[in-house]
């Protein structure tokens, strides 16, 4: 018998991948699979954070999704190399910050790595080079952007992957590939969804016997936020640099941000897990958390004075349980270990002007 | 032989503990054990799902309260299986 060939899975943790994937696993082939991390990934972040969430069932999609299909799943830390797609994607934007096509040829570009006989992969990553072709769960116009008809070629072709590169849930509308001219898949039980419909994809579900899969609300990347691409350009905006640290975008994704001037912003918790979060900054932002009363921490991001502090510890106040009380004590601990305490009124709501609210 | 060897990943959100283990395991030959601390949450259930998906062992996992500033810290033991 023949050496079953192998494929690497592109797994995100929604539903199409994980068809693709199955479906591929039905023909026999030997199946890996393999979920980057951007620092944009809306995957356990948030969950972990916030507390309302965390009553919910928590787990990484991708990994239940393996676990589904019973294969591996490589995670694999790619923070640093999207930096640059994040910066310069060759294709530009979509609606948002969200460099989707540059995004996916660089995740695939990954993956062919991975193919057998290529060097240069990094060890760091996946030891086994051993591949013969890669699977996405892409469906041609799913995506305005990125997944349409043009865009799939340029994802083969830049990522390198070229015709090793299979789309089972479209496979049929697309050129026969390397896996399928050699008879590796059979492209008869391929498919050819196209469209925003998600309907076929759901009656595939049924018919493999999945009866449940992630479908996260807001997708499954930040950047495909819009709140959250404001608050990256101002980041961005405010420093003068486009530079970033994971720190950087994972606080983004915590609690509400006011900017009351260009140099300084304030990042407060929502809540406790939120709060919990933002302690573990305190060595490295001047934090405010009210004494007089209960309330949320207070993060301060940038150069603020003296007077920017005091406004900020009213704003702050405005927040905390003293909301309405004549005056708060609120707690100013610098990151070299002082602090002080400043008396405040509390600001009304109709103080905090709106257009402090960044991402809004 | 079988060293323990540890792994820091408290302060760390998933799926970078899960990230960090598995970098880690890979350069950890059969038969080793390695044990795992995180403040996750979320990594009660990654880190099991992780050693079940890639065929190692979870020896054990338990929460531990912090001495200082609340919390708690999850410490699972995982045996190294296969290759
Ligand atoms: S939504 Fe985010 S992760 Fe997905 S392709 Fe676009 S940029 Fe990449």
């Amino acid at each position: 018998m023949p050496k079953p060939k192998r494929a690497v899975a592109l797994i995100s943790g929604g539903l199409d991948s994980m068809l693709a994937a199955k479906v591929i696993m039905d023909q026999g082939v030997e199946v890996e699979g393999v979920n980057f991390f951007t620092g944009f990934c809306v995957e356990g972040h948030t969950h972990a954070i916030r507390e309302k969430q965390r009553k919910k069932p928590k787990r990484n999609n991708a990994l239940w999704v393996a676990e589904q299909l019973g294969i591996r799943l490589h995670i694999v830390d790619v923070i640093e190399e999207y930096k640059d797609v994040l910066l310069n994607p060759k294709h530009g934007y979509g609606a948002n910050m969200n460099p989707c096509l540059d995004c996916k040829v660089f995740m695939v570009g990954k993956a062919a790595s991975l193919l057998h006989g290529r060097d240069g992969a990094d060890d760091n990553f996946m030891t086994d080079h051993d591949f013969d072709f890669i699977i996405t769960g892409e469906v041609i116009g799913q995506r305005p952007k990125s997944q349409r008809r043009a865009t799939m070629p340029i994802i083969a072709s830049e990522s390198g992957a070229d015709d090793r590169l299979l789309r089972p849930l479209c496979a049929k509308l697309l050129p026969p590939t390397l896996p399928e001219r050699e008879g590796w898949v059979e492209r008869d039980a391929l498919y050819d969804f196209h469209g925003r419909n998600r309907k076929p994809q759901m009656a595939l579900a049924e018919s493999l016997g999945f009866e449940d899969w992630a479908q996260p609300a807001g997708g499954c990347c930040f950047l495909t936020d819009a709140q959250y691409s404001n608050k990256l350009v101002d980041l961005w905006e405010a420093r003068g640099s486009r530079e970033y640290e994971l720190d950087d975008v994972m606080l983004l994704k915590v609690g509400r941000h006011l900017r009351p001037a260009p140099h300084f912003k304030l990042i407060i918790g929502r809540e406790e897990g939120e709060n919990r979060y933002l302690e573990g900054y305190r060595n490295t932002f001047i934090a405010l958390h009210a004494t007089s009363h209960n309330g949320p921490l207070c993060l301060v991001d940038g150069s603020p004075t003296a007077d920017d502090l005091a406004l900020a510890a009213r704003i702050l106040a405005r927040y905390s349980q003293g909301r309405d009380a004549a005056e708060v004590t609120v707690g100013v601990d610098r990151p070299d270990g002082t602090s002080e305490a400043l008396r405040v009124a509390p600001f009304s709501p109709s103080e905090i002007e709106s257009g402090w609210h960044v991402g809004a | 032989m079988s060293e323990l060897e540890s792994l820091d990943a408290r302060g760390l959100l998933c799926p970078l503990p899960v990230i960090r283990t598995q970098e880690r395991v890979r350069r950890l030959p059969s038969g080793a054990t390695l044990e795992v601390e995180a403040t996750d949450a979320g990594t009660l259930e990654d880190i099991p799902a992780w050693c079940r998906v890639h065929g190692h062992r979870l020896l054990s996992s338990e929460s531990v309260e912090k001495e200082t500033g609340g919390g708690i810290v999850y410490r699972f033991r995982i045996q190294i299986c296969g290759d």
